[in-house]
């Protein structure tokens, strides 16, 4: 590849992909650009006026964009905090020799193979259901009043359902990460004194970092966009208690049919998430060099 | 003070006995090294001493008192890792302070003592950096800095120049021996170089297979092996060793012979054979000589000797250096 032909060669044949790739992505986003400065409702026939900045005002000014720009930081920053920690604590164990820790380790990572319809579907249906669900049953057996998850805290419910999905994906790498754990390192600490707890703080938290730092930028780009357990649990709410960004602009181009309105939101969300993976890049990226 | 002594310490790993049953004593302000062939126990024995291995039986006695049970950190040991073992993600500052601030000693107590330690390894122009930014032996300076600034009853070497190259490796162990001279702490010291347990050591423990071969002090060993392992092991280029006739005419069943103790003649002498490889190191000149029905045997002659590959020499060993050993490999009185 050293030479200005092959190089020229190696350009020309890497282009058709190049070029697929990019068309892949700026012929949807100008196409929502251009629908979101649109009058444009599939209710309401007749010509699509260009009507500026019109539909990002009613998008922003909609009070459920505030509760649902809420509710996203709410679900992401909930679902980050269950799975870092439940992850470092789920991969402490299983880094514990024991008797088939082979299988042990698979039924761990299983959650991650089922699709987020159907495990949204089996939270909602076999275990948070008032009558028929397995915590109803508990109650019950308690002699308690059930209660009514997704109803009575429908964000929750839903903070709940996805870092079950995403905390086998947090122990994986946190698992992976802990076996890289000189364990000379955590001799020496213990013939420097250390206790077990000042060993976790000093040696084992440091050595986590970076990939606590791999597992919160891909679970954030992941969890700004939860859509199908919403839709398949709450949808949306009571209300809007359990919209995020995703399902609002879902709502608003797919149940009103504002094609406009709806493009509006898509772009004020693709803004949002960019100034999110900026500050995170920023803010933590750091963790990653060196 | 750190006088250590073992009796009766075994240890065993499932069913396999790495240590049958073993007793030692190390004196107060000793440099003792424990060498062995890989494998033979000698890390495992430093790690029961250390306490990050539990003993099978026996009993580890630290200044008269047993420490059997105690922990690793409550025995006021210190330890130096083959791998080193910093904490990357400390300074080099952070990491020497490390032991003193799980002991909870205040921050100028931390300060005063770290930079003593710093002083004394030549580490002060790098106490901020990070352990990646260091070099191989002056990240061994920094975990022996660890190590020193507790203050221990004892130091425990495991193998802690086998990563540096040849020429670092023969400073360390200078800056080692040294420091002991300055400290006058026990030191125990593990290897499998026996030319670093012949010119660190006050008392060299020579084991296999998780025993004691022989106990003493580095010449002792040199002079007087117990057995042919020792003799073996112990000085460099190895002990020649010859079976058969020439061995029976002195009442041995093998008899052993130092290449420095062979004197090399081109006219006449006890064996005969043909100069096989010569190795020039300038000082000295190590020949290879396939001996007439013994097989091959190592040489010492001085730096000038003039022998070339396939020439006739002749060999004679000095007859007081001849060890004889018995059937059994005890070398015989």
């Amino acid at each position: 590849m050293a030479t200005q032909h092959s190089r020229a060669a190696a350009r020309l044949m890497i282009s058709p992909a190049v070029v697929l790739l990019l068309g892949w992505m700026i012929i949807p986003l100008a196409m929502t650009i251009y629908f979101s400065f649109l009058n444009y409702n599939l209710l309401h026939p007749g010509p699509h006026n260009f009507i500026g900045f019109r539909n990002y005002y009613y998008f922003l000014t909609d009070p459920s964009f505030t509760t649902a720009l809420w509710n996203t930081i709410v679900l992401v920053l909930g679902v980050l905090l269950i799975t870092t920690v439940g992850g470092v604590l789920l991969a402490l164990l299983l880094d514990q020799p024991m008797w088939g820790q082979g299988i042990v380790r698979v039924l761990v990572i299983a959650p991650f193979f089922v699709m987020p319809t159907v495990s949204a579907l089996v939270w909602k249906n076999m275990f948070m259901n008032p009558v028929n669900g397995l915590f109803a049953y508990f109650a019950h057996s308690l002699g308690l009043q059930p209660f009514d998850f997704l109803s009575q805290a429908p964000l929750f419910s839903i903070i709940l359902i996805v870092a079950w999905q995403w905390l086998p994906f947090a122990t994986l790498i946190l698992l992976t990460a802990l076996q890289s754990l000189d364990s000379e390192q955590m001799e020496a600490a213990e013939m420097d004194g250390a206790s077990a707890i000042s060993r976790f703080l000093f040696i084992t938290i440091p050595h986590l970092t970076r990939s606590i730092t791999v597992v919160i930028l891909i679970q954030t780009i992941f969890l700004l966009s939860v859509f199908a357990e919403i839709l398949v649990t709450t949808n949306g709410g009571p209300g809007t208690a359990s919209t995020n960004l995703t399902y609002l602009v879902y709502g608003q181009s797919l149940l009103q049919y504002d094609v406009g309105g709806g493009s509006a939101g898509g772009i004020v969300a693709v803004i949002l998430a960019n100034i999110v993976a900026i500050f995170l890049m920023r803010m933590i990226g750091k963790n990653l060099e060196g | 003070m750190g006088k250590i002594s073992l009796s009766k310490v075994s240890k065993k790993f499932g069913e396999v006995a790495v240590i049958p049953s073993l007793d030692l004593e190390i004196e107060d302000g000793e440099f003792v090294v424990f060498v062995g062939p890989s494998g033979c126990g000698k890390s495992t024995l430093l790690r029961l001493i250390a306490g990050l291995e539990d003993v099978s039986g026996g009993v580890i006695q630290i200044d008269g008192v047993n420490a059997t049970e105690t922990p690793p950190a409550k025995r006021g040991l210190a330890m130096v890792f083959q791998s080193y073992a910093l904490y990357p993600h400390m300074s080099v500052r952070k990491n020497i302070a490390f032991p003193l601030r799980m002991a909870g000693l205040d921050a100028a107590e931390q300060e005063k003592r770290v930079t003593a330690a710093a002083k004394v390894l030549n580490l002060t122009d790098y106490l901020e950096r990070r352990p990646g930014q260091l070099s191989g032996g002056q990240r061994q300076r920094v975990a022996i800095g660890r190590a020193i600034v507790r203050e221990p009853k004892a130091f425990l070497f495991d193998e802690p120049l086998s990563n540096l190259d040849a020429a670092l490796r023969v400073n360390m162990r200078l800056e080692i021996t040294e420091l002991h001279h300055t400290l006058k702490t026990t030191m125990i010291y593990v290897t499998h170089d026996q030319v670093e347990a012949m010119t660190m050591a006050d008392k060299i423990v020579v084991l296999q297979a998780g025993r004691v071969e022989q106990v003493g002090s580095p010449l002792e060993l040199y002079r007087n092996p117990a057995n042919i392992f020792v003799a073996g092991f112990i000085g460099s280029p190895r002990m020649n060793f010859v079976e058969g006739a020439d061995a029976a005419r002195l009442n041995a069943h093998t008899i052993g012979v130092r290449p420095e103790h062979i004197d090399l003649s081109k006219t006449e002498g006890h064996w005969s054979g043909k100069v096989m490889v010569s190795e020039h190191l300038g000082s000295d000149t190590f020949l290879h000589v396939a001996v007439d029905g013994l097989g091959t045997m190592t040489v010492r002659g001085d730096g000038e000797v003039d022998a070339r590959y396939g020439d006739r020499v002749f060999l004679t060993p000095q007859a007081d250096k001849i060890h004889r050993f018995g059937a059994d490999g005890k070398t015989l009185a």
